[in-house]
């Protein structure tokens, strides 16, 4: 089997200060990765390096593609990133407000991905729309309200409905629960798990949030100061930590 | 009356916007940044269309000027008047004897044939600006073809007013590449810019912007296939003036009892007609 993603030796510094350094780990279909540290750790930039959004310095990161197989995103031209980013690829932002439409109702905001690979038929694209607002809890009837009038937690449900509608291979999400209340938090966790079990997503999932991983992640990748210092199966990882950090990080939770 | 270089802006910047104007052409519906000059009149008034005007103009020309559709208002007049002072060319209303037509906000009725050159007057020549205002992106969308944003904007449209509630600068793709905004011109007039015999010229004076759709070149109108595109005007109305039937119209109030009329908005179409009326009742 060829891993979806192979991310090596990937360092991105800002100007003396460190970003991220020299981070290893194959993505296999159907897994997902968790990445979990503080604050400042390095995980919004690995990401962003990851899905095209910053050039990392060094490094490849390498996407099986469907047309040509494995290519290393990093070099590959813009407009062919550009491409993987609105097809095979989905970002979900933390704040809701840096990955939807504000000014856009929720049918527009979840046609949006469809219409950018050359939908052009009115009805299908709303009858899509209706169908993954109904797989994120939105009730239809709310297709033609922007999203300043949704909850916070809709909002985010919004913005994951907008990013899988074309059915991409590869989510990558930010702290997607973060910035929302608990019982919010809960919900969409529930909701995240199912669609991942559902979909059999393939996902990267930064959070600082060790219940998110215990949820999600089949695998965990732990980060300290831009470096990864552990890397496992998330409960192996979380129910016995190697490295004194992870220690330290998972008492502190439980 | 010397005191003009011809067609009044200098040789020099003819050059550079003749360059521009044929990288346009080059690239039918791709903004191409000029640097714009001051010109005699305020912006709004045209200085793009005036400068672009300026850089066609040959001693040999004849210019027409409308604004609206229409010879005499006071922009079209003013315009003309400007030309035919600093370039001395021979001015027409007669759409079919012009070589040059410069217009704000319409395209004529009668037909345009090969070597006339229409310049468009032209207010915001991005068409992604109002979903996107930063510059950056726009035109990376353009480079990339990532227009999936503009079709969102007519979507919006449809679930909001159950149309594209687009009456003007009706956004269209040309040559099958880039989405161009057509200027203010109403959407009856979008079909007369696709296959135009003649070559059409865009000039955006405050957003120095250049672009251009070559002679008989694709130009298509956006929409869904279950919402095709159609070039409406006031339904079921005929010109009171000359009755034409396929001519775009204006609704002129009449008096204060709330008295109208509709009546067509190419004013050398109308009065032509007229004319040939006349003479056929003669
Ligand atoms: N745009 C930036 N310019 C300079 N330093 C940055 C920038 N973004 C992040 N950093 C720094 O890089 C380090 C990693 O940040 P980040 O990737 O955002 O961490 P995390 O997402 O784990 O909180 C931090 O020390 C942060 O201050
Ligand atoms: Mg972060």
């Amino acid at each position: 089997m060829t891993p979806l993603l192979k991310v090596e030796a990937l360092s991105k510094s800002y100007g003396a200060h460190l970003g991220c350094a020299d981070v290893n780990f194959t993505l296999w279909p159907g897994e997902v990765m968790g990445i979990v540290g503080e604050s400042g750790s390095g995980k919004s930039t690995l990401l962003n390096c990851l899905a095209g959004h910053m050039q990392p310095d060094t490094g490849r990161v390498i996407f099986d593609t469907r047309d040509h197989g494995p290519r290393d995103t990093v070099t590959m031209p813009t407009p062919e990133r550009r491409w993987l980013a609105r097809t095979d690829w989905a970002f979900v932002h933390q704040n809701p407000r840096d990955g939807l439409r504000m000014n856009v109702s929720a049918g527009g905001n979840v046609g949006e991905r469809l219409m950018a690979v050359g939908a052009r038929h009115y009805g299908d694209i709303r009858a899509q729309a209706e169908d993954w607002l109904g797989r994120v809890e939105i009730d239809a009837r709310r297709m033609d309200d922007r999203p300043r009038a949704f909850s916070g937690g809709m909002q985010q449900r919004l913005q994951i409905a907008r990013n899988l509608v074309t059915g991409p291979r590869l989510v990558f999400m930010d702290e997607p629960t973060g910035g929302l209340d608990v019982s919010v938090q809960a919900r969409l966790l529930d909701l995240l798990r199912g669609l991942v079990q559902r979909l059999g997503l393939s996902a990267v999932i930064v959070t600082h949030d060790l219940a998110v991983v215990r949820l999600l992640a089949d695998r965990l990748m732990v980060m300290k100061d831009g470096r990864v210092v552990e890397q496992g199966l998330t409960d192996q990882v979380l129910d016995d930590p190697q490295h004194a950090y992870t220690q330290l990080l998972v008492s502190s939770v439980l | 009356m010397t005191q003009y270089n011809f067609a009044y802006l200098d040789e020099a910047t003819k050059r550079m916007l003749r360059r521009a104007i044929l990288k346009a052409v080059a690239i039918p519906g791709y903004q191409v940044p000029f640097s714009s000059r001051e010109m005699p009149m305020p912006y709004g008034w045209g200085t793009g269309g005036v400068q672009v005007t300026a850089a066609c103009l040959v001693p040999e020309d004849t210019l027409k000027v409308i604004d609206q559709g229409a010879d005499d208002t006071t922009n079209a007049v003013s315009i003309r008047k400007f030309f035919a002072r600093v370039a001395q060319v021979a001015t027409t209303e007669a759409t079919s004897a012009a070589s040059v037509i410069q217009t704000r906000h319409r395209i004529p009725e009668t037909l345009l044939q090969e070597g006339q050159i229409l310049v468009f007057q032209v207010p915001i020549p991005e068409p992604l600006r109002f979903l996107e205002p930063r510059e950056t992106e726009t035109r990376t969308m353009h480079a990339l073809e990532d227009y999936g944003l503009m079709q969102v904007r007519l979507y919006e449209d449809i679930a909001r007013h159950g149309e594209i509630a687009r009456a003007y600068a009706y956004p269209v793709r040309v040559e099958g590449r880039y989405i161009m905004d057509p200027s203010p011109i109403p959407k009856f007039d979008n079909p007369k810019l696709d296959n135009s015999a003649a070559l059409q010229l865009f000039g955006a004076g405050r957003e120095c912007r250049i672009y251009a759709v070559p002679p008989y070149t694709r130009v298509e109108s956006l929409d869904f296939d279950d919402y095709p595109f159609t070039a409406t005007k006031a339904a079921g109305q005929c010109c009171a003036i000359c009755a034409a039937a396929d001519s775009y119209l204006d609704e002129v109030i009449t008096d204060d009892a709330g008295g109208r009329m509709f009546v067509c908005s190419d004013t050398d179409y109308c009065a032509t007609r007229v004319a040939a009326q006349a003479e056929d009742a003669a």
